[in-house]
């Protein structure tokens, strides 16, 4: 709630430069409260990313935004203008979604025409658009075939030019990659990545995918209970997580957990769990810390392996389990009698029950507060 | 000579492994113990279903002399189409005497506009329900449901006295107006788990183009769901044409629909009993549903396993 708080702060009403704003949202289904008291602000061009588990309420801020559900509380801007109870054609913005829902009778042009036709658009218009959206998605050949001759990927480029002819703002993305296979979702990942370099539109885009939240994004907007947890840079998120649901949401494999205890001694603050002593020294610490249990993460590419001293931490441990994942290998330890992982690089592949010797520096680690999950 | 020794037993080594085993595709009888007893009972239950129309065909091919002699299963000796001419066109009911045409004009007259009526109805009731969740829609359709299971017996006197006293009493309209209402329940409950089988996300989509209510509903969900209206209508043909409860309460005389003519042909007391002419007029009357069926059995099978089953 207080990642709410800040965020409400730069809020501001739709003024210059602010594409869509979202203030005080709330939805209930009946007692079942999905969003709540939910604030964003999304600039003009900007790519944001909606992340989190399902049933986060990320994919139902989504139709919020997108006028397919009416909202309990709270107001909606698009350009500055109110559009609350505006119906989804009136709101400047293009969908596209996960089943990739395109009219199964209509042609591949029938379909990026529709919208078009009902709004009662002259012929030459249409047919100047469909033209752009299909050079632009490369799918000229495909325009007199109906969608079930279509493969994953060429149905989801289409349901991309049917947003593409409405000409809109803001586009909204309903975790358009979920249905395809990995290679085919690679590719269409970078192939919307250009696209918004070429459009410089605004788009808000679901996924429960944090790689594709990493990639794309110029803010990503973790989610979790109907609550924005933080809203940042990706780069931040992964590295400076403001609570322990975003540091072990975000990174694969995820972040090393130890519970132990924030301790001073000599003025020096230390984490300490069992006989390990983790000097905090070079940590950044977000508040004041007080003495009292605390969680230690650090992910596992920070870990530093086999490489001698010189590190503000280091310890010994014995392999349990190596897991080779053909560009690097993971390698399983235990720390304090917790579960603590390591990533390697490939050729360095220790052997079961080997002793090895980590370190790593606490400058790179997150703390948070054991009962309430905050960054300390 | 060495080569050919040491390669020679290695092929006959896997050449015997191979002998041993099954391999391949598991060999079928055609005279199993177990085809003989599944098609044995199949053709026996065919046969036993078949019988009666068997019975009916030869006896309204039959002249009254030849039926006087009682083999009911013998073929006819002198094939005449006598009765079917009269079964049609002079067959007494009452007073009328032009036979079962004029029910079969009133049955079209009847079925035709009750079922163009009550599938329109239906089809947007359930649209409705399905997608534009308006505030108390399950209510309503519990409601709708429930009518489903109240008794036909109940009803016949209320809509007698409504029918009369709007007007349409003994009309062909106001039968037409009771098989609408009447068809509604199942048909709605037909369309809504069809249409609430269909991806939500394409009628979002439609949403976002800008699509209303009529637009999502023509442009939209018609085209694609025509194995449902199929389904509908053979229910609604078949249902309409062969009732006989609301056509005997709700029309007179000269507006009979074809069943209770039929009844009125075949249970008329004076006079000999004509057995071919009644065979006769009874395959006419059941020709309609049996085309409708031998037409669409396929898409019929389809539409029910899409659109009753789930919900």
């Amino acid at each position: 709630m207080n990642a709410n708080g800040s965020i409400a702060a730069n809020s501001s009403k739709g003024t210059n430069g602010t594409s869509v704003s979202i203030q005080n949202l709330s939805l209930n289904f009946g007692a079942i409260s999905v969003l709540q008291t939910l604030n964003l602000d999304v600039a003009e061009g900007e790519f944001i990313v909606l992340l989190g588990p399902s049933g986060c309420g990320k994919s139902t801020l989504l139709n919020c935004i997108a006028g397919l559900l009416d909202v309990s509380e709270g107001r909606i801007f698009i350009k500055g203008k109110n559009v609350t109870w505006e119906e989804p054609k009136d709101r400047g913005i293009g969908m596209v979604f996960q089943s990739y829902a395109l009219y199964p009778q209509m042609t591949v042009e029938k379909n990026l025409s529709f919208g078009l036709r009902v709004a009662g658009l002259a012929k030459d218009e249409i047919a100047k658009r469909i033209a752009r959206a299909a050079e632009i998605l490369q799918i000229e050949p495909l325009l007199h075939r109906k969608p079930a001759a279509l493969s994953g990927g060429q149905r989801q480029r289409v349901a991309i030019g049917r947003a593409l002819v409405r000409d809109v703002d803001v586009f909204l993305f309903d975790e358009p990659l979920s249905n395809l296979d990995a290679k085919l979702r690679a590719e269409l990942r970078v192939e919307i990545k250009l696209l918004h370099r070429k459009l410089e539109n605004t788009m808000i885009y679901v996924t429960h995918d944090q790689i594709e939240a990493m990639t794309l994004a110029d803010r990503i907007a973790v989610m979790k209970g109907g609550v924005i947890q933080q809203l940042d840079a990706p780069q931040t998120i992964y590295n400076r997580p403001v609570n322990r649901f975003v540091a072990g949401f975000l990174g694969s494999p995820a972040m090393n957990f130890l519970d132990g205890r924030l301790e001073q001694a000599d003025g020096d603050w230390h984490f300490v769990v069992e006989d390990v002593r983790i000097p905090l020294a070079t940590y950044a610490f977000e508040k004041n810390p007080v003495p009292g249990p605390a969680v230690f993460g650090i992910r596992p590419e920070h870990v530093a392996f086999n490489s001698g001293t010189g590190w503000p931490f280091a310890a010994t441990a014995n392999v349990e389990v190596v897991e080779p994942m053909g560009s690097d290998t993971l390698v399983w330890l235990k720390l304090a009698g917790q579960n603590f992982t390591v990533r390697v690089t490939a050729e360095r592949t220790p052997n079961n029950a080997e002793a090895v010797g980590i370190g790593f520096d606490p400058m790179r680690a997150s703390l948070f507060d054991a009962a309430t999950g905050n960054r300390l | 000579m060495s080569d050919q020794a040491v390669s020679s037993p290695a092929i006959a080594g896997a050449g015997g492994l191979e002998a041993y085993g099954p391999s391949g595709p598991k060999p079928r009888h055609t005279f199993s113990r177990r085809n003989i007893f599944l098609y044995g009972t199949l053709i026996v239950v065919a046969l036993y279903y078949l019988l009666p129309l068997y019975v009916m065909v030869v006896t309204s091919l039959k002249g009254m002399p030849e039926i006087r002699l009682g083999n009911i299963f013998s073929p006819p000796m002198e094939i005449t189409f006598e009765p079917w001419v009269k079964a049609w066109s002079s067959a007494c009911t009452g007073l009328n005497c032009d036979g079962l045409s004029r029910g079969f004009w009133n049955s079209v007259r009847i079925t035709i506009p009750s079922v163009i009526l009550s599938i329109a109805l239906a089809s947007v009731n359930g649209y409705a329900l399905a997608n534009w969740r308006f505030k108390g829609a399950d209510t309503f359709f519990i409601i709708l449901i429930v009518g489903a299971f109240i008794p036909y017996q109940v009803m016949i006197y209320p809509i007698v006295i409504i029918l009369r006293e709007v007007g349409l009493y003994g009309s062909l309209s106001g039968l037409v107006i009771v098989h609408s209402i009447f068809g509604m329940p199942i048909l709605t409950l037909l369309f809504r788990n069809y249409f609430t089988s269909m991806p939500e996300e394409l009628f979002r989509a439609a949403r976002v183009d800008g699509a209303g209510f009529w637009g999502i509903y023509f442009r939209i969900m018609l085209p694609m769901s025509l194995p449902i209206f199929v389904v509908a209508i053979i229910l609604q043909v078949t249902g309409i044409w062969n009732d006989f409860l609301f056509g005997v309460v709700y029309t007179r005389p000269d507006t009979y629909p074809m069943t209770v003519q039929l009844n009125n042909i075949v249970n008329s007391v004076q006079g000999v009993k004509e057995y071919n002419v009644n065979m006769a007029a009874t395959i006419l009357t059941g020709l309609v549903p049996l085309i409708v069926y031998f037409l669409s059995g396929k898409l019929f099978v389809r539409g029910i396993a899409a659109g009753a089953v789930k919900g």
